[in-house]
């Protein structure tokens, strides 16, 4: 097991570097120039032409490239073209509101999706299982900026039970949250729906009824378990598209997280902060599958024999 | 050789339905149904072996997974002791489940995956209260003994097994809650020919240890022939012969058995054999033909088969069928 995990770490490494080269040169194609940007409007040539000396600009992209590289091995992310201060700094200020966003997100997405597809598989077909997988289907299709929208104006303007934007306290994550995981617990409950359906089809369920077992230790000791692996799966990769969606959702509540950073730094073409941004953002997520990857195998008693 | 069986009778089918409702291609067409098990009836004995013999789809599955209540059964009675086991509570069945236990056809798809075989049989164990916690490692020690497979099977999980040995492990596995009934659903179907004579020999030492009672689902006539006292054979839901295993393979009455027993491959080139082939598919059984559902392929059917429903009859001793000719058939 150790070893498993020392490899995928090992095999993060050309991951990362990727990132690293796809976010830079992407960058360069967007247009806009970071110098005129910074210098404003009716700057001189001259001018422009100083700040980008400065900032070394003027250099071969790919030498600014590799100089960039070397700055992050060494830790060194740059400082922000906008304000001079490290972009290490800022994104440590901001990681951790949006990963306290995305946790209590997929928490909504695990416990109402699993939860929703349980009550489906158990009784197929039936009505509740129609009403479940309908609300489902919706929950998959709605956009989430119109949702959260929605959301704010239910419950925050008409009700008045709960802030409309911010990050103060606890109350603040709970609009935020539903938004970020509704599209993923209508995905996670359409999964858990056929796996179980799956499971329940296998003679091990006859076997377990024809023993007489508790048709509730039924579903949850031999189906559930067995279903719960695709299930997994998808909740990683959910994982991911959370953290895309944490741009619209940090935006659409005014919460200072890394989405809405690196919103703002791409509208100011602010490179070393939309690098540096994107780059923890991956970071993230490859932490996260090699989670999902370590809580796949120990589910999996096969995987890790084999 | 022939085992002798005190006709005490353990169960009883009577008139057993199991309709399966299927989708119309228009709501306003009447609901159609897959009669898969229509009016069967038979009695099985205590300490014998029964087998349900047919081809695929005729229902042999159904009715044991009917009579166990795996699947809800449409209409009919199933008289257990004396009891119409149809009519308990979920409270009650379970208690019942320990008595009456099954293997099924796929030892890979039976044993849940998750499980380790010591967490299967004591499951199995605990559920039915049959042994006391602490005596528990012992009787699970004993159980794998009976089956034949070594103690340091109890920590493995049911991929480390072969086919034979996982099959092994269901039969310990129903064996655990003292069953006085196991229902083999195609047991021995899944495994190589020579895993198939371990496995019926298995099951055959074990019913005169326990005094187990069989009902042996197969398609496989020489595996029923090896294992039986009574053969049934079935034909779209329906019974349509009983019989002893010796007077059912030496003289079978029904124009089907013929044709089921003659496809039965003889490992002799020599030996000429007269082979009744039948013509033509398995009717649907979502609209079977009317009167005798075998009518449509019996190269013996007269006006009457088409028209009316022959009743099973018991046409020589202990010897049933259902057949209009069966009489004349059998000069």
């Amino acid at each position: 097991m150790l070893m498993f995990i020392i490899r995928r770490l090992v095999q993060t490494v050309p991951v990362i570097i990727g990132v690293t080269f796809v976010v830079f040169f992407i960058m360069q194609l967007v247009p806009g120039d970071p110098a005129v940007l910074l210098a404003g409007e009716g700057a001189s040539k001259d001018t422009i032409e100083a700040i980008r000396e400065q900032l070394g600009l003027n250099r071969p992209l790919y030498v600014q490239y590799f100089d960039y590289l070397m700055n992050l091995a060494n830790g060194d992310f740059g400082v922000s073209l906008k304000n001079s201060q490290p972009v290490l700094d800022e994104i440590l200020v901001r990681l951790p509101i949006t990963l306290e966003l995305a946790l209590f997100s997929i928490l909504i997405t695990i416990v109402l999706g699993m939860g929703a597809g349980i009550i489906s598989a158990v009784k197929p077909y039936s009505m509740q299982d129609v009403g479940v997988m309908l609300v489902a289907l919706i929950g998959i299709s709605l956009p989430s900026f119109w949702f959260g929208l929605m959301l704010m104006y239910f419950f925050s303007v008409k009700l008045q039970i709960l802030p409309v934007a911010g990050w103060d306290s606890l109350l603040h994550v709970i609009l935020p949250a539903l938004t970020l995981g509704a599209g993923g617990a209508a995905i996670v409950a359409r999964m858990t729906r056929s796996s179980m359906l799956d499971v329940i089809r296998q003679d091990y369920i006859r076997t377990a009824r024809a023993k007489g077992l508790r048709e509730r230790l039924i579903i949850y000791k031999h189906a559930l378990r067995n279903a719960l692996i695709p299930v997994i799966t998808v909740v990683g990769l959910q994982f991911g598209a959370l953290l895309g969606g944490t741009v619209l959702v940090e935006s659409i509540f005014a919460i200072n997280g890394l989405g809405r950073m690196i919103v703002d730094a791409i509208r100011m073409r602010d490179l070393p902060m939309v690098q540096g941004g994107v780059l923890f953002a991956s970071l993230i997520f490859v932490i996260v599958n090699l989670f999902v990857d370590v809580f796949y195998r120990f589910f999996n008693k096969r995987i890790e024999l084999n | 050789m022939e085992k002798v069986i005190d006709k005490k009778v353990l169960l009883k089918v009577d008139q057993l339905k199991q309709y399966f409702p299927v989708k119309t291609e228009s709501i306003f067409k009447p609901k159609a149904f897959v009669k898969a098990v229509d009016d069967v009836s038979f009695e099985l004995f205590e300490g014998e072996t029964l087998s349900i013999v047919g081809e695929s789809g005729c229902g042999k599955s159904t009715t044991g997974r009917a009579i166990l209540r795996l699947d809800e059964p449409t209409d009919g009675k199933v008289y257990y002791s004396g009891q119409n086991i149809l009519e308990l509570n979920k409270k009650e069945m379970r208690k019942l489940r320990g008595d009456l236990q099954v293997i099924f056809q796929d030892p890979f798809a039976s044993l849940n995956p998750r499980q380790t075989v010591k967490q299967i049989l004591n499951e199995a164990m605990a559920i039915q209260n049959v042994v006391e916690k602490p005596k528990r490692m012992d009787r699970m020690l004993e159980l794998l003994g009976y089956v034949g497979l070594p103690p340091e099977a109890l920590d493995r999980y049911p991929h480390e097994f072969s086919g034979g040995q996982r099959q092994r492990i269901g039969i310990a596995r129903a064996l655990a809650v003292d069953p006085k009934l196991i229902i083999c659903d195609e047991a021995v179907s899944a495994l190589d020919v020579s895993i198939q004579a371990q496995i019926l020999n298995l099951l055959k030492k074990l019913q005169k240890q326990f005094q187990l009672t069989f009902l042996f689902i197969s398609h496989d006539l020489s595996v029923v022939r090896h294992i039986s006292d009574r053969v049934m054979v079935m034909y779209l839901g329906k019974v349509v012969e009983i019989a002893e295993k010796k007077d059912l393979f030496d003289s079978p009455l029904h124009p089907y058995t013929k044709a089921l027993l003659s496809s039965i491959p003889v490992p002799n080139p020599t030996l000429k054999r007269e082979r009744v082939m039948l013509t033509g598919d398995v009717p649907s059984p979502i609209d079977p033909p009317t009167g005798c559902r075998f009518h449509t392929r019996c190269p013996f059917a007269v006006e009457n088969c088409k028209q009316v429903e022959p009743a099973l009859r018991e046409i020589r001793n202990n010897h049933f069928v259902s057949c209009h000719r069966a009489e004349e058939l059998a000069q």
